[in-house]
């Protein structure tokens, strides 16, 4: 946005000419862009080009968003320093992207409150800027995994903390994210100290004014949790103190001081604060507590059956396994028993923990044997307790074998974005929109799934058909191999080089000084590298091109394992955002065994391409993998295309970010392809040197472990 | 061989190093030492490993030669290695050989550390034969009944890297070190820096909080020792916020989001 002297503004009908362009689709006779072009005539001509640029980048998202901002800027640039401005823009876009048309456009319509919060965020504390930090908070805290998340309304569903966009209500930033911590810790404390172990819902309908009897109930509970605060963490106590003091909240009436002495005993539960509520339900509700936010009994309650639900599967079938995996080790004559026997032999042992007097510690016994729990059954077993109170006895029939069989029962892709679902093998990636220039957020949703192995004689096969190739391949490897090699003349070493020592004798006679290196010392040169392979699995590698992949990871996976380089080899397709899939194929703590020379096998064309978010997973499985040179190397046929849009220069971007980002990792992407077009697009993804291009796939089984040998020596 | 007699005093634990035990860890040891069998240490750092050893010293009455492996001990490191002195070498014991020699017990912490060709040195002494050949000198090592190996390793760092063999981790007798349960390691921390019981436990509560974040960008949580870190400069007479953020927070992580984090569940606590 060069602001340089411009050139004369444009006219109302040039601008109108040019909107009709953009608004096409939204515009009719009745709704015509004249009146947003001579709302904007009066304006300077780099501000209508800023104005119309952004138009057109909006349109290509949603022409009637696009209309909805041409209407609400001239408001904007009169407010609004330019900076501002675009990141109006870019709210608005990112809540398009989360929410839908309606909530965006309010963000434009709202733009003087935008205004007037750019105007307050020197003091102010966004949600982004404290969310990072809160989240570990409050999973350091205890209990189960608590997602956070930006909401108009401030309440808990006992699986995410929806917390304010962002605090301008006191003076400095300090205080404001003191507030952010309160009201954190607050909604915290509903799920750690059973607010809702209660049937709530139920219990406030009875009240002749549901509403009220909810205020007045959460009023009450916020002076017991604030007890049990006070009494586990104090210094928080006193933080939330001080923030209601500086905000000058009033005390609660003299008259209720007895009820919520009751309430503030060590040990009160919800059932005191329902007493409470009956005997005082009569008085005024108290003014809500500046971190109390709102109670969501529905919601709490339909968050907490979907997972209580949810998780007695889980358990069960954890036990299931369990119990089965215990058998085969005993005596694997025994084949799986069905539920009802299992349920006679599990026992729960509930043991007063002797250290935390108000907390038990549960074990499961199998013919009065004690189970070892693994961590992730212990976390489910932890939140059962947590919404329950207790593990019911009913929990305790380990699934039949129909168990194992549970997929993703029932879930839509969608839910990821609703409640914890994101744990449960689904990452969520941002996206690079080169028209925004800005990454819309959390954009992708990918799962790694496995390859459905494939038991046939396609490996032998490959190597029969390759058996001289492979040999020639494996010597030209050998080659590369690290050796041991021992150095002379060290300093510090295991062994005494006795030339050298000879030598350094012979100098001192000759009153010379005495060489210091006179040791040996044996040094592994290692090839210190971690390989990843991306193998594309769109639709468009069906046929002979599927049949070279294979065939050249077969030949690259024999050549590897006399390298000895670490290497893993992840697959890639998906249909939308929303389902990006990457097929393991081999990790990199696994070993070349039948089942991933199966799973090579049973490498398949699926749906389409959708690189960048690829990318970015990739490179973060490599980054937790320890290697001096760490490789990403992409085996494709195309340019990166999916069924979204995501295709054109809008993929080849999005791509380019994504290898920007392993680059900043300090890993080296490099691109095998047989794309005889990639001349045009790879090298402004890759750059110039990093991608090779093999024009008869018939080849590419042995040129891929060649470029792989050419790389890293 | 003179030298190495004095040192077999210099190893002795002479008074008893203060240790609680979690379970039957010291009944288990010595199962293990009087049927000459090796044991392996699992835990987490600062959980009390190498203060069992010492305490396990001192109660059997045996030297303890102690080696902390790096990425750069070699074999010789550990058998021993010539040098010159006046025109002609001399032997010098490592201290595998020393502690077999005086029927000490050796100690190898962090044994995956090491490079990996130094747990082979290690194998004849680990199972029924009971030598160290020392190949520079010819001489094969034969360790009296007294002698006694361990060696201890965590198994938290999740490195492909960093795994112990099966051929190695199948010849020892391994147990399990945890981090105390919450009323022990309170008593332990009292113990340790004679600060008071309030105090201690709400260091207990910050410790458990932050090994809440294990796995969740933190490698490993607050561990006994740093505990006891901050109760002394606590007891010194520092604020307890400062001590808990230079003892615990700053040694946990450099990441500024999770520090800043772990301040404020330290200043939620104090």
């Amino acid at each position: 946005m060069a602001m340089t002297t411009s050139p004369a503004p444009l006219s109302t009908a040039e601008l109108e000419e040019r909107l009709d362009e953009y608004l096409d689709p939204v515009l009719s006779s009745r709704r015509t862009a004249g009146g947003l072009a001579a709302a904007l005539a009066e304006f300077s001509r780099s501000q209508q080009d800023f104005v119309l640029r952004w138009v057109g980048i909006i349109a290509k998202t949603n022409a009637e968003l696009a209309f909805q901002f041409a209407a609400q800027v001239p408001e904007g640039l009169r407010l609004m320093a330019p900076d501002d401005l675009e990141s109006w823009i870019i709210q608005a876009m990112d809540t398009y992207d989360r929410m839908g048309l309606y909530p965006a456009s309010a963000v434009f319509q709202e733009g003087g409150a935008y205004a007037a919060r750019v105007q307050t965020r020197a003091n102010g504390v966004a949600f982004d800027d404290v969310s990072g930090i809160l989240e570990i908070f409050v999973r350091g805290l205890s209990g189960r995994a608590l997602k956070l998340q930006p909401g108009d309304e401030i309440y808990t569903d006992t699986s995410t903390l929806f917390l304010p966009v962002s605090l301008t209500r006191l003076a400095d930033k300090d205080g404001n994210f003191r507030l952010y911590k309160a009201i954190a810790a607050h909604q915290w404390a509903q799920t750690w100290y059973g607010t809702f172990h209660a049937d709530l819902n139920t219990i406030l309908a009875d009240f002749p004014d549901q509403d009220k009897a909810t205020r007045l109930f959460h009023a009450l509970e916020t002076v017991r949790l604030d007890a049990h605060l006070a009494l586990d963490l104090p210094g928080l106590h006193r933080d939330m103190q001080e923030l209601q003091k500086a905000l000058g909240e009033p005390h609660y009436p003299a008259f209720w001081d007895k009820a919520l002495q009751a309430l503030r005993a060590p040990g009160a539960s919800v059932q005191d604060t329902i007493s409470a509520l009956r005997a005082l339900y009569e008085s005024a509700v108290p003014a809500p507590r500046c971190y109390q936010g709102v109670l969501q009994t529905a919601r709490a309650e339909q968050a907490m059956a979907q997972r209580i639900a949810r998780e007695k599967v889980q358990f069960q079938t954890a036990l299931a396994r369990l119990i089965n995996s215990g058998e085969q080790r005993t005596d694997p004559t025994i084949g799986p028993e069905d539920a009802a026997q299992n349920a006679k032999r599990l026992r729960l042992e509930r043991n007063m923990d002797p250290d935390q007097s108000d907390r038990r510690r549960y074990e499961v016994a199998v013919d009065g044997r004690p189970m070892v729990i693994p961590q992730d059954v212990r976390a489910i077993m932890d939140s059962i307790i947590q919404d329950l109170g207790d593990i019911p006895d009913d929990y305790l029939v380990a699934a039949g074998d129909g168990g194992y069989q549970q997929n993703n029962d029932g879930k839509n892709p969608d839910d990821v974005w609703k409640g914890t679902y994101h744990e449960e093998g689904a990452f969520l990636y941002n996206e690079w929109d080169y028209r925004r220039q800005h990454y819309r957020k959390h954009w992708c949703v990918l799962r790694e799934v496995d390859v459905h192995p494939l038991y046939d004689d396609f490996v032998s096969r490959t190597r029969i058909k390759y058996a001289t190739s492979i040999a020639s391949l494996r010597k030209s490897f050998e080659a590369l191999r690290g050796e041991e090699r021992l150095m002379r003349r060290q300093k510090n070493g295991d062994n005494i080089d006795f030339d050298a020592v000879v030598e350094a004798y012979a100098d001192m006679r000759h009153g010379m000084e005495m060489s210091e290196r006179v040791l040996t010392k044996l040094r592994k040169l290692e090839r210190n590298i971690a390989v990843m392979f991306m193998v594309d699995m769109s639709g468009s590698t069906k046929g002979w091109i599927n049949d070279a992949e294979r065939e050249a990871l077969v030949l690259l996976c024999e050549a590897l394992e006399v390298l000895g380089d670490r290497y893993a080899i992840y697959g890639f397709s998906g249909i939308t955002r929303k389902r990006c899939e990457l097929y393991r194929i081999k990790r990199f703590d696994e070993p070349y065994s039948d089942l991933v020379r199966s799973r090579i096998a049973g490498i398949k064309p699926e749906d389409y391409t959708r690189m960048g978010v690829t990318i970015r997973h990739l490179t973060r499985l490599l980054n937790e993998v320890e290697a001096r040179t760490k490789l990403l190397i992409t085996l494709s046929d195309g340019k990166p295309d999916d069924y979204d849009g995501y295709r054109g220069d809008y993929g080849i971007e999005d791509t380019r970010q994504a290898l920007i980002e392993a680059k900043r990792d300090g890993i080296h992407p490099f691109c095998i392809t047989i794309d005889t077009e990639a001349r045009d697009y790879l090298p402004h993804m890759y750059g110039a040197v990093n991608w090779a291009l093999i024009d008869d796939v018939r080849r590419l089984p042995l040129k891929v472990s060649e470029i792989y040998r050419r790389l890293t020596t | 061989m003179d030298a190495n007699a004095v040192s077999a005093q210099e190893y002795r634990v002479k008074h008893e190093p203060y240790y609680e035990a979690q379970g039957d860890e010291i009944v288990l040891f010595e199962a293990a030492y009087s049927n000459q069998i090796p044991v392996l240490l699992k835990g987490p750092t600062g959980c009390g490993k190498t203060r069992f050893m010492e305490h396990m010293a001192w109660r059997l009455r045996r030297p303890l030669v102690t080696v902390s492996c790096h990425d750069d001990l070699t074999a010789s490191d550990l058998v021993g290695r010539f040098l010159i002195t006046a025109a002609e070498t001399a032997w010098v014991d490592g201290p595998l050989a020393r502690a077999v020699r005086i029927g000490a017990i050796c100690y190898l912490d962090e044994i995956v550390e090491a490079r990996k060709d130094t747990t082979v040195v290690i194998h004849p002494l680990a199972d029924d034969r009971r030598v160290l050949p020392v190949e520079k000198t010819g001489e094969l090592l034969k360790a009296p009944a007294e002698f006694c190996l361990a060696i201890s390793y965590n198994p938290g760092y999740q490195s492909v890297l960093k795994d112990l063999k099966q051929s190695t981790r199948q010849r020892f007798i391994a147990m399990e070190f945890g981090y105390p349960a919450p009323d022990l390691e309170r008593r332990i921390i009292v113990r340790e820096s004679g600060i008071g019981p309030e105090t201690a436990e709400r260091l207990v509560k910050f410790a458990e909080m932050t090994r809440n974040l294990k796995g969740n960008g933190l490698d490993e949580g607050a561990s006994t020792r740093l505990l006891v870190h901050a109760a002394k400069l606590m007891v010194t007479g520092i604020d307890p916020r400062r001590a808990c953020r230079s003892a615990i927070a700053e040694s946990l992580t450099d990441d500024a989001e999770m520090l800043a984090a772990i301040v404020e569940l330290n200043t939620s606590l104090f």
